[in-house]
């Protein structure tokens, strides 16, 4: 299972990538794996702000439904419009398919987010 | 707590990757290479279930009949070798204990099939119920089923026998040699809705049995298919799942199951069946289409459209095949007509859906 160094994690399997004005955030190899086969994603939160490891959609696999936390507080400014209709993207290619494009809360608190090699020793 | 248990198979599903999960008390394959594609290769060619988790009785003796009659709703008379019968136990308040499949192989010998899960509960009813010394046998823990399903299974079983399999037609079964291995219960059965085989084979012959059916179907792409799966086949098809759709609370008549219960003979709880039928039920198991994407889940609620609420989910999720939405669940009787517009609660939003009828394809 691949677990990009570029990125960083969190505990509830949200991966981020943190661009300069923004980050993107989707879920990692091991979540879509685990979920099966990805069907449906409710994002309620386009436009909100959220805290950090607060839910900000859902996802829905055949035979489950998971939250979706924010690994950091800021603003969902965009959903990745091409998994509406190709949800199982994220199964095919989950660190290229980012669910959502976040505006950053400034200052913001990254101490609880944890390395590609923390993440694989979390997961394995 | 006891401890999980294995299937004879078990080691195999690890070998090939499956996802395995507990269910019923066993560790069970819940999927291979994934829901959808393995729910598609049982729609279109064929592919393999370890079911071996279900419980396997036989009843026999001068008063086998009686019994099976006692307590299950379906006419067991009507049996005659060689067939089988879906039917329910049912308990004093005209619950279902279980849904079963009922196997005559002569008027002095039956085979039960159970749920998995209800193996311990079915089987002290039974016994509890036998006051008229039939005797009552538990297979369960050495007996293997293997589910072979979907349209190219009799062509990749008839490879390996010489008992012509096209002459054994649906709910009827043989018993006879495949791959070599003497005395399998052939059982043009299935819980799928793409046809197929159960074979029930001895603990000691599945691996064997496993193997052999995987090279004979190799050329038509045969596949392991998990209990992921197999719940979308049946849910497409308005198959009732014991726990969800059907328990020791709803009756057979408000679950649909009414032409497996025949109420011209007295069994357990027959007289309250009988009541509710010259009645009529106040609510009644229906299947559902979501009209947006969304997906219904057990024990959501269901609203009219004054958004008050008439019922619950009992099951739901996406088709593979219609690539939609679809669920089951209890309405009140007045809300149950096909075309009916509902609301099913998700996540706090009411997301419109409309009654329809079973088969969901």
């Amino acid at each position: 299972m691949n677990f990009p160094e570029n990125l960083l994690y969190t505990k509830d399997h949200e991966w981020i990538l943190f661009e300069e004005n923004y980050a993107l955030i989707g879920i990692t190899d091991f979540a879509q794996h685990e979920l099966g086969d990805i069907v449906f994603l409710d994002i309620p939160s386009l436009g909100q702000v959220i805290e950090k490891e607060t839910v900000f959609g859902t996802i829905e696999a055949v035979k489950t439904v998971s939250d979706l936390y924010m690994p950091i507080a800021g603003k969902v400014i965009e959903i990745n419009e091409l998994l509406i209709n190709q949800p199982e993207l994220i199964n095919q290619k989950p660190y290229e398919s980012w669910i959502i494009k976040a505006q950053l809360n400034i200052p913001n608190d990254r101490s609880h987010l944890i390395t590609s090699v923390e993440y694989s020793k979390m997961v394995q | 707590m006891n401890k999980i248990k294995e299937t004879a198979l078990t080691e195999v599903h690890r070998k090939l990757g499956a996802k395995l999960a507990p269910f019923a008390g066993y560790n069970m394959p819940i999927q291979y290479e994934g829901i959808n594609a393995e729910h598609e290769t049982v729609r279109n060619s064929v592919g393999v279930f370890d079911v071996s988790h279900m419980g396997e009785f036989t009843i026999k003796g001068e008063h086998a009949l009686s019994l099976i009659q006692s307590v299950t709703s379906n006419d067991a008379s009507k049996l005659t070798d060689g067939k089988v019968q879906y039917s329910c136990l049912i308990n004093k308040d005209g619950g279902i204990i279980d849904d079963l499949l009922v196997y005559r192989i002569s008027i002095t010998h039956y085979l039960l099939v159970v749920n998995a899960s209800n193996i311990e509960k079915d089987f002290c009813w039974l016994k509890l119920q036998n006051s008229i010394g039939a005797e009552l046998y538990n297979h369960s823990s050495s007996l293997s089923l293997l589910a072979v399903q979907g349209p190219l299974a009799l062509s990749v079983l008839q490879q390996l026998t010489d008992i012509n399999l096209s002459e054994i037609p649906y709910y009827t079964f043989a018993i006879g040699t495949i791959a070599g291995i003497p005395d399998i219960i052939i059982s043009n059965t299935g819980y799928t809705g793409s046809g197929g085989f159960e074979l029930y084979v001895p603990n000691g012959f599945v691996r064997q049995l496993w193997e052999t059916i995987f090279a004979a179907g190799k050329a038509n792409g045969i596949k392991p298919i998990g209990l992921g799966a197999r719940d979308t086949l049946r849910l497409e098809m308005g198959y009732c799942l014991y726990g969800n759709d059907i328990d020791d609370t709803t009756s057979p008549l408000e679950a649909g199951l009414g032409w497996i219960t025949k109420l011209n003979k007295v069994f357990m709880a027959s007289n309250i069946l009988l009541k509710q039928k010259t009645e009529g039920v106040t609510r009644k198991l229906i299947g559902f289409e979501m009209l947006e994407k969304s997906i219904p889940r057990n024990d959501y609620a269901i609203y009219n459209k004054h958004r008050e609420r008439i019922g619950r989910v009992t099951s739901g999720t996406q088709s593979p095949t219609l690539k939609r939405a679809i669920g089951m669940g209890y309405v009140d009787i007045q809300f149950a007509r096909e075309g009916t517009p509902v609301f099913i609660e998700i996540r706090n939003k009411m997301v419109p859906a409309r009654i329809c009828r079973f088969p969901f394809i």
